[in-house]
């Protein structure tokens, strides 16, 4: 049985107070379980991991109450938490009710949606939540009726006496539960107890969304609200010289035309702030067809920025400078430079043994270079936010996925205290990384202000598919050198990109190869980037493992078992150290996906293509069968095998794993945004490819590995592993390695 | 601006816009009904679908002054009371991710199952094929549509 302890020193995690009207409120801190694993003493930590920010409520009626703090951008957080809470507190889900926490910035802290973390980090905490208000349920029971606390039990929602034959719905003791005070530690279920975890349950939001009712921010409604729309340089590296507005004020239903700076020369910038275009062109209106309609009329003169380098807060509190160079940048360029820049900058980040010296003597190399193109985020919903400034509070409602960065934003941008701004999350249309960056909520709150008006700021889709903060393109060029019997002698990886270099220089097959080569580069550019769904895994993973599959080949070897004996080799001697990855879990998922998929067993006409990456804390295998029809790719079937320890809600994880599948087929088929002098070529879905229904793949088998292990990353661990598949499917199907994606698109050339 | 009686959902609304003004518009900024949503502008993505007559169409390409006395049926008018078998289906497949453009397909595939009740996996691909789901939703959707088609 394990016990964990509610507190530390003299700090609680848990609180709780009575309900007016009766019952009980408990809240919790979120980051309670990163705490309790650190090793650290209690000074050492910081206040705000006390902070309350999860909130559990009883009514005297049994009715419980969950608040979800966390961003629900479609990974189900909003269902998968509160069942963890539910389980610990013993109720019946059928009595659970689960809300988006109003966003309090007093109370609630650290609400990120990002880098797959919202279960792997509230795992402990919100296990402690219900295990705490749940005993202090027995221990009022048994007060109430006289007897010992361990002969209080309880089962789905009711307290039992057994001897005595009493039984109470915990509505009954929840007022005086919440009188007691909260014990010092409390006790765990086993997970062989488990009754609601292991157990799929539905979207809690499922009803709303399948009948339409009002959940978004684009949804999002208040009277005497106005619409905003901004219009901003239609190329990177380029801002605003003059305007002309004298068409779009006479136009009906117009109520002002401006200009606003979102982010001024003397405001420090902090991680989530990224933005290309900082000075906008604003046209407010009564009608959202109508503010279309004027933005058209606008008449615009743009002119080439300078070079501009600012100092930005990172998220991990260092300051970093951040050049954005002069100039319009095209794609052509960019996929030259890309070819070439490696050998001029790659810098050396890991290196085990003598590589040069194995690589001398090699009887054979190989080596095959891969690229990816930059890509626009493209959530179904675009970018927009409600804001509501006064000259003593600013009130914000919309999609974010860092309300309590760009709260800061905020607060420094109008020159209002922290307290005063308050954020409220909708549910989001998609996030997949784009909403971190929160200008739009910086933009709508300064257009707000200035306007003395409730306002809503909406991108057009073309405004959102051209403002940046893009998938990077990358490029990356491995080496392998073989031995006479074509023994693996060494390993190279250089690997870069425009910005940022997609390089893990410590994941496998580092830890694996007794000569072993890691360089990074970046080239500058005024594109500007940010986090997009598995941030560089969802480039690197998918070249390595085309790698590997090609080297398996030159070798002569099946491509599970050269990559097992390679985990194998980096289990029982490792190389070097801070290998990232444990590779028994990496080998237990490409068993798992060999043995579900019947690797080896094809049929005829199949092209089999295998893949296993480790991001996110989570481990991915996926196997995926390609028939050629008409001399067209068919994705028949994709095997996924996956280790991301305890799996909450069942349905709902495979959900996402087939979604992140199809997701990584598409973005790897048919996805890139080009530039032609700093402008994106694509600006809608007309020119801008996503996978559509035909080309998904006609069936996805979801396996799931079953241990005790805490749980970790979903919502990203799927989407890389999958090019990888694809592109080694693609060989087997058609005979012809892809090697730069979109891999439909028309830059393929031979590696 | 010029005065339009529209039917939908079963009821009559009058608005007073400009006639160049999407159906899309008109549905979620004068009426209230922001179950349709806006995704693309330019007819390409799906997610402001609803039914003219047992027709799909994309509101967001569909200027008010077309309308005329076609009923339109919006996501809010699929059923009384969410009861659709597709929306049934829906929720017993737990389809949504992130949700958003999940109105459009159902109103999509309502009016593929009036024109063809019992569609092939291959007639489901075509006549999807013009609704995008950004979390790749896609088997899940197909797995609803056969499933309502045997409600």
């Amino acid at each position: 049985m394990t016990r964990i302890k509610t507190s530390y020193g003299r700090r609680s995690f848990i609180k709780t107070t009575v309900l007016a009207g009766g019952g009980m409120m408990l809240g919790f801190s979120w980051l309670a379980g990163c705490k309790l694993d650190s090793p650290n003493g209690e000074l050492a930590l910081p206040e705000n991991w006390y902070e309350l920010n999860g909130f559990l409520k009883i009514g005297e009626n049994g009715v419980v109450t969950i608040m979800s703090p966390n961003p629900e951008i479609g990974q189900n957080v909003k269902t998968s938490m509160p069942m963890i809470v539910a389980e610990e507190l013993d109720v019946d889900w059928k009595q659970v009710i689960v809300e988006q926490a109003p966003l309090n910035t007093d109370i609630f802290t650290r609400q990120l949606a990002g880098g797959s973390q919202s279960i792997r980090q509230g795992w402990k905490s919100l296990r402690m939540a219900g295990a705490t208000a749940r005993h202090m349920l027995r221990q009022a029971a048994a007060q109430a009726w006289d007897v010992p606390l361990e002969e209080v039990t309880t089962e789905a929602g009711t307290l039992v006496h057994e001897a005595s034959g009493k039984k109470a719905g915990y509505g009954e003791f929840a007022s005086a539960a919440a009188n007691l005070e909260v014990p010092e530690e409390v006790e765990l279920k086993d997970l062989k107890d488990f009754k609601i975890i292991g157990t799929s349950r539905r979207n809690v939001d499922g009803k709303k969304i399948v009948t339409g009712q009002p959940l978004f921010g684009l949804d999002y409604k208040r009277e005497g609200m106005l619409i905003a729309m901004i219009e901003h340089p239609p190329a990177f590296g380029m801002k605003l010289k003059s305007y002309d507005d004298s068409a779009a004020r006479a136009m009906p239903g117009i109520v002002d035309v401006f200009t606003i700076t979102s982010y001024p020369e003397d405001y420090e910038l902090q991680w989530c702030d990224t933005s290309a275009f900082t000075e906008l062109l604003v046209v407010v209106g009564k009608s959202t067809w109508e503010v279309m309609q004027a933005k058209k009329a606008l008449k615009t003169e743009w002119e080439v920025a300078p070079e501009k380098t600012k100092e930005v807060l990172q998220f991990w509190g260092n300051k970093q400078p951040v050049k954005s160079p002069s100039g319009l940048e095209n794609t052509a360029d960019h996929i030259a430079n890309l070819a070439t820049a490696g050998e001029k900058l790659a810098e050396v980040v890991r290196k085990d043994g003598d590589p040069e010296a194995a690589f001398k003597k090699a009887a054979r190399i190989i080596e095959r270079s891969y690229s990816a193109p930059f890509l626009a985020h493209n959530t179904m919903e675009p970018m927009n936010f409600f804001a509501h400034v006064t000259e003593d509070k600013a009130e914000l409602v919309g999609p974010v996925q860092t309300p309590e960065f760009m709260e800061k934003s905020v607060s420094a941008r109008l020159g209002l205290p922290l307290e005063k701004i308050d954020i409220q999350m909708t549910r989001q249309g998609g996030g997949f990384g784009r909403r971190l960056y929160g200008h739009f909520l910086v933009e709508a709150a300064v257009i707000s202000q200035k306007l003395k008006a409730p306002v809503k700021l909406i991108y057009t889709r073309e405004d959102d598919m051209s403002f940046g903060n893009y998938r990077p393109a990358y490029y990356a060029t491995y080496r392998a050198a073989l031995d006479e019997n074509n023994n693996l002698l060494a390993f190279h990886v250089r690997a870069g990109g425009i910005p940022e270099s997609p390089l893990f220089a410590n994941r496998f097959p580092a830890g694996a190869v007794d000569n072993y080569l890691a360089e990074g580069w970046a080239i500058e550019s005024n594109i500007t980037i940010g986090a997009f769904r598995a941030p560089r895994s969802n480039f690197i993973a998918g070249a390595e493992q085309s790698f590997l599959d090609e080297l398996a080949e030159e070798m002569g070897k099946d491509p599970i078992e050269f990559r097992l004996e390679l985990m194998e080799r980096a289990k029982n001697n490792p190389v070097g150290e801070n290998n990232d990855y444990d590779p028994e879990r990496y080998a237990g998922v490409l068993k798992l996906v060999r043995e579900k998929s019947d690797w080896g067993n094809e049929k005829p006409g199949v092209g089999r293509g295998v893949s296993a990456y480790y991001c996110h804390n989570s481990y991915v295998a996926q196997v995926m069968d390609i028939e050629m029809k008409n001399g067209k790719p068919v994705i028949q079937k994709v095997h996924c095998a996956v280790d991301c320890g305890i799996v909450v809600n069942p349905d709902a994880a495979t959900n996402l794993v087939e979604g992140g599948t199809v997701d990584g087929i598409g973005h790897a088929m048919f996805s890139e945004l080009t530039f032609k002098d700093g402008a994106p070529e694509q600006k809608n879905f007309d020119r801008y490819r996503l996978i559509r229904h035909s080309e998904a793949p006609k069936s996805i088998e979801v396996h799931f590995v079953e241990n005790d292990i805490d749980p970790t990353g979903l919502g990203e661990p799927p989407f890389p592993p999958i090019m990888g598949a694809l592109a080694n499917a693609l060989y087997r199907a058609s005979g012809k390695r892809v090697y730069h994606q979109p891999f439909m698109g028309n830059r393929q050339m031979p590696g | 601006m010029a005065k339009f009686n529209l039917s939908i959902n079963g009821k009559q609304h009058e608005v007073d816009v400009d006639p160049s003004t999407p159906m899309l518009w008109v549905l979620r900024d004068h009426l209230d009904l922001v179950g349709t949503k806006y995704g693309c502008g330019i007819a390409q993505c799906g997610a402001c679908t609803v039914l003219l007559g047992d027709v799909a169409v994309r509101s967001c390409s569909l200027p008010v002054s077309q309308v005329g006395q076609q009923k339109i049926t919006t996501i809010e008018g699929l059923s009384e009371n969410g009861d659709h078998p597709l929306q049934l289906a829906w929720l017993e497949n737990d389809v949504p991710q992130c949700g958003y453009c999940q109105a459009g397909q159902i109103m999509n595939a309502a009016a593929l199952l009036k024109a063809n009740p019992n569609p092939t996996d291959e007639e489901i691909e075509a006549a999807m094929n013009g609704n995008i789901c950004r979390c790749g939703t896609y088997t899940r959707i197909k797995k609803a549509i056969k499933a309502a088609a045997q409600m």
